[in-house]
């Protein structure tokens, strides 16, 4: 019998603030334990949280890049546990008031090949609310040693409908929910420093029915691939439970991505009892059309509408828009090279091949790279304008990306503009017809292809300095001079 | 010199140090001694620092000598209740889960105090947890009432109001959750001031209940009350729930109100469960008002007064059942030996940590918010607590504050309430509303029982306008010399 | 209103993470009794159009600019922690 999946992803994304969620000391990573602490993170007795204006800022602007409606009114509410890791023994979270809900995720699925762009699809969206990070346990054998630094960042839990039907989609969500992240400066999602993580709700049903079936859920899944994985292997565990006559049980489970497995973390599903109450330290958020519209102003253009911009602006073709789109930055970059170059074809391509591999070579991060938009684009027009020759180009473009030098410059300098000296270039071919009788001969019989190895003679003897064009046009010429063959 | 000073107000203190007739180490010293000679029978301290306060008193004395007085509170000391944080001092709560804790910060107010230029003057005894009306529920010590050793002193706040009483501080600070200050005002025969809330920052107050806890001053009198509450009273941005406008000059303040006023009497409060020498004594009071030329007016409390102790006691425990989750062993405060995993160490750290009343309260306030019954307990709760606010505005319309009895008898003996839980929440019933409405009251002196036991009057003011409360209660005082008298130790 | 007898003193005391000797079980439940029968008197009350009071006098958008301030010293922060390794606090593993 054929299965359908359910799967509903719930992820926690550490907001992009300078200091924690309820208090001012500074929000961070890789600190020394306990640097990061004060009263409130600690939990001392006495001590108040206080709301951090831009986290409120920032999950408006994430509610309104996603299509979600915001509260007018939110409020904020205590979840009630214990844990080593949870100063307080309570969340300061949202319960029944979340500030977002609804909203959709545009995601892309992979299409028939890497060329080619994949069926799009909105995710719907439950909630997304704020809440508070809680500390890092250390396991030591029979102990567990606590650092609170990370204890009170701002967390912003994203919540989605169980509308994903495939490891693959739930991948695709994941992908283009931290791209939205990036673009909106909301978090850094990365993903091994704990900025994004991930817990999945997964059940399979016969294809085509409407019921759910048993959920099981998944933790831990922390890296992007890893949720692929986990769910996939999810999926397959529960369509061998069901076929081998079992039931499936609704508990917890935990992913190893490096073994490819899972176990149950807790077989008997001890319902929680959270006792939320509304937190009568902290007073309830408004957020008026005038918040919302100051937000609104600074919200980027999301990936999936600029990647349709760039098709229809620039023309560019799919794969140098899957590839620059992802990166705010690369095409804010983009944008400024083809504009000025008048080239958004060539620029894309240069920005896309060659300059994301020196990139990667060098582990150069863009911001810091010496080859601006200018260095494109001056590139762009040289080759453009017959100045040099697109191998020059290439030959070039490692050495401008690592000095900065302006394009324009270092050909000047290097005198490497193309020969357009008609005497030169006369000369040139002259000396490649004389070397290369048997391509002559095959040229004359019809082989289009053989006059290549004498313009390869040129090249040769002119460094590449020779107009590609020109050496075409009197090569052809010559060839077709009857005493050309007979003149040396 | 030493036996003139103790029961001076803290107006003349303030006058003595600023003639030069007293300097503030002089002036600590006194109390110093009369805490050597008083406590042992008091037991209003939980601990105390001589050579710190001292210190603070030298640093005093040198910057007034220097002319760089830091405020109205320049070289004279205050206690605190244990329950307030101050940085480097013992901060227990009166509970064993907190008895070697060390406080590494300041509370607004303790810092507000030190700005200006109060002396910090010892820890003073409580219900632990700030969670009773006797201070039997410390888990260190009962405090004894000053007027009668074998009674107690009222609670929560019975050490600051026991150590006022008995001349071991000229100042204190409390706080009140349910009538946790006035009550031991009156039991005490001292002024006892709630303000309204958000006006005093609860940054730095061990959180009992949240939405109900407001700390105030304890003082001789009306000024005094007056004067330690400007110190520490406005806005704070480190407490949310802190009212965002400034406070005026109460002490310049309520020399310009001079009434008459409108002072209604809220007929439920007057029933059959009030003690007929505290009624005798609150009407007593009534009828100097009206003598006074104020207009006096029966008004209706009706929910208040039928409500406020059930609604109470859902809100506060239920809080507190989640305020007090964080004394857990883990990070601080008593950590049981026993505990073989973490769960297990909160299960026994908690159980040895609190005492029976925090416990009880802690299992009251998880059952009512536990799953089910969220809805039939504490939204039901927050909902006759808006009928009980209206109460109060209703009656508001017609008159300018209310006058009422603190609690319904003087002082009890020890251990007379203590077998009966219920019992001894119902002594609150003329003190919780007012923390349900958020309204401000005081407990001043209105005469004594045939026993010698202080009887206290409650005037129950409107959101905000202390200074006009004040006032009201000034009023009085200066009619009377119910302050002057002191108990004899 | 829920009945007072349905006081589950061992789940909520679960719940609390207070360990009860069975003394205190048998004694917080009598008087935890007498509490709820008091307490149910407020399903007397009409409060069909009534809206809850979570605070006397609400305000509302109370907030820090996100602007760091020093906090505490590792040592301070550790100062009352009843176990302590390599700045950080000890306790037991959990055991689920
Ligand atoms: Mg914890
Ligand atoms: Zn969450």
């Amino acid at each position: 019998m054929p299965y359908e999946a359910v799967i509903g992803l719930e992820v926690h994304v550490q907001v992009k603030t300078r200091s924690k969620m309820f208090t001012r000391v500074a929000a961070g990573y890789g600190e020394s334990p306990n640097t990061l602490t004060d009263p409130v993170v600690l939990a001392l007795p006495g001590a108040l949280p206080v709301m951090n204006k831009t986290a409120l800022d920032r999950i408006v602007k994430v509610g309104l890049m996603l299509g979600c409606e915001i509260a007018p009114v939110c409020k904020w509410d205590r979840k009630n546990y214990f844990y080593p890791d949870s100063p307080k023994n309570y969340q300061i979270s949202q319960y029944d008031q979340p500030i977002c809900q609804g909203g959709t995720v545009e995601i892309e699925l992979p299409g028939p090949s890497r060329n080619i762009m994949g069926e799009h699809l909105r995710i719907p969206l439950t909630r997304i609310h704020l809440e508070e990070d809680v500390g890092k346990l250390n396991h030591a054998g029979r102990e567990s040693l606590i650092d609170f630094n990370r204890a009170g960042t701002p967390l912003m839990e994203i919540v989605s409908e169980a509308a994903l039907r495939s490891a693959e989609e739930a991948f695709a969500y994941l992908t283009a929910l931290r791209t939205v992240m990036v673009y909106g400066g909301i978090s850094d999602c990365d993903m091994e420093k704990g900025q994004l993580r991930c817990d999945a709700n997964v059940s399979i049903r016969p294809a085509g029915a409407t019921e759910l079936g048993t959920k099981v859920e998944l933790k831990n899944l922390n890296s992007i691939s890893f949720v692929r994985d986990g769910i996939a292997h999810e999926i397959k565990r529960q369509i061998a439970v069901v076929e081998s006559g079992g039931t499936i049980v609704q508990e917890t489970r935990d992913y190893d991505g490096q073994t490819g497995t899972s176990q149950s973390l807790r077989s008997k599903e001890m319902a929680h009892d959270y006792r939320y109450f509304p937190d009568p330290d902290l007073m309830p958020v408004k957020v008026d059309e005038e918040w919302k519209a100051r937000i609104r102003a600074g919200c980027p253009e999301l990936p999936f509408d600029k990647q349709r911009r760039f098709f229809a602006e620039y023309q560019l073709p799919y794969t140098i828009t899957a590839v620059l789109t992802p990166d705010r930055d690369l095409c804010d970059y983009f944008e400024e090279a083809a504009k000025s170059s008048g080239q958004p074809q060539a620029a894309g391509n240069w920005i896309a091949n060659d300059l994301l591999r020196e990139l990667a070579a060098g582990k150069v991060a863009l911001a810091d790279c010496k080859m601006r938009p200018a260095h494109i684009a001056g590139l762009v027009r040289l080759v453009e304008a017959g100045v040099i020759s697109n191998n020059i180009a290439k030959e070039v473009f490692v050495e401008l990306f690592q000095t900065g030098e302006m394009p324009e410059a270092m050909v000047g300098r290097k005198g490497l503009k193309q020969s357009t000296d008609v005497g030169e270039l006369d000369q040139w071919c002259g000396a490649a017809i004389a070397a290369n009788p048997k391509s002559v001969t095959d040229f004359k019989a019809g082989k289009e292809n053989a006059i290549n190895a004498m313009k390869g003679f040129v090249m040769k003897q002119s460094k590449g300095k020779a107009n590609p064009r020109l050496v075409d046009e009197i090569l052809r010429a010559k060839l077709r001079a009857p005493s050309a063959g007979r003149m040396q | 010199m030493s036996s003139d000073l103790i029961f001076k107000s803290a107006a003349e203190l303030a006058a003595l140090l600023e003639t030069g007739q007293v300097s503030s180490v002089e002036l600590t010293q006194a109390f110093i001694d009369r805490r050597r000679a008083v406590d042992d029978r008091v037991k209003a301290f939980n601990s105390f620092d001589e050579t710190d306060a001292l210190a603070q008193a030298r640093a005093s004395d040198a910057r007034r000598a220097g002319g760089e007085m830091r405020g109205a509170l320049e070289g004279i000391p205050v206690g605190l209740k244990d329950v307030i944080a101050v940085a480097g001092q013992p901060l227990t709560c009166s509970s064993r889960m907190l008895a070697n804790f060390v406080s590494p910060y300041d509370a607004t107010v303790a810092a507000r105090l030190k700005s200006a230029g109060a002396i910090l003057w010892g820890r003073l005894n409580m219900d632990e947890f700030a969670m009773g009306s006797s201070t039997e529920n410390s888990a260190f010590q009962t405090t004894s009432n000053p007027w009668d050793l074998e009674r107690v002193p009222g609670g929560s706040s019975g050490g600051p109001a026991a150590a006022l009483a008995a001349g071991e501080v000229p100042l204190a600070l409390g706080s009140d959750t349910g009538g946790s200050i006035r009550q031991p005002a009156s039991f005490c025969g001292v002024v006892g001031f709630k303000p309204t809330y958000g006006l005093v920052s609860r940054y730095g107050l061990v959180a009992f209940a949240s939405s109900l806890d407001q700390i105030g001053p304890f003082a001789r009198t009306v000024e005094d009350a007056a004067l330690l509450l400007g110190a520490i009273g406005g806005h704070d941005p480190l407490d949310s729930t802190s009212y965002p406008a400034a406070i005026p000059d109460y002490r310049a303040e309520i020399k310009k109100h001079r009434g008459p006023w409108k002072l209604g009497v809220p007929k439920e409060y007057f029933g059959p469960g009030l003690n007929a020498e505290v009624a005798g004594a609150v009407r007593a009071a009534i009828e100097f008002y009206q003598g006074a030329g104020c207009e006096i007016r029966e008004v209706s409390l009706p929910v208040a007064a039928e409500y406020a102790i059930a609604t109470y006691y859902i809100i506060a425990t239920a809080e507190a059942s989640s305020n007090l989750a964080r004394y857990d062993g883990v990070r601080y405060g008593h950590r049981s030996k026993e505990g073989s995993d973490a769960i297990d160490l909160y299960f026994k750290s908690r159980a040895e940590g609190f005492g029976p009343e925090v416990k009880r309260r802690i299992i009251l306030g998880t059952y009512v918010l536990s799953s089910g019954y969220y809805d039939a307990f504490y939204l039901r709760a927050q909902k006759v607590r808006t009928l009980i606010r209206q109460d109060f505005l209703n009656a508001y319309r017609e008159v300018d504050a209310l006058l009422a009895p603190v609690a319904p008898t003087a002082a009890f003996k020890k251990g007379e309430k203590s077998s009966d839980p219920l019992a001894m929440y119902l002594s609150d019933i003329y003190t919780i509303s007012l923390n349900l409405a958020g309204l401000p009251g005081i407990s001043i002196p209105c005469g004594f029982t045939r026993e010698g036991l202080p009887i206290g009057l409650q005037i129950i003011g409107q959101p905000f306008q202390e200074a006009g409360l004040l006032a009201i209660a000034r009023a009085y005082e200066q009619a009377h010399g119910w302050n002057g008298m002191n108990p004899k130790l | 209103m829920a009945s007072p007898s349905d006081i589950d003193i061992d789940y909520v005391a679960n719940l609390a993470r207070i360990a009860l000797t069975d003394t205190e079980k048998e004694i917080f439940s009598r008087q935890l009794g007498d509490v709820l029968r008091y307490i149910e008197k407020l399903s007397a009350v009409d409060v069909s159009h009534v809206e809850p009071t979570a605070h006397a006098f609400p305000i509302s958008n109370v907030w820090a600019e996100d602007t760091p301030q020093p906090g505490l010293p590792v040592e301070a922060a550790l100062r009352n922690a009843p176990a302590q390794r390599d700045d950080m606090i000890v306790v037991p593993v959990v055991v689920e």
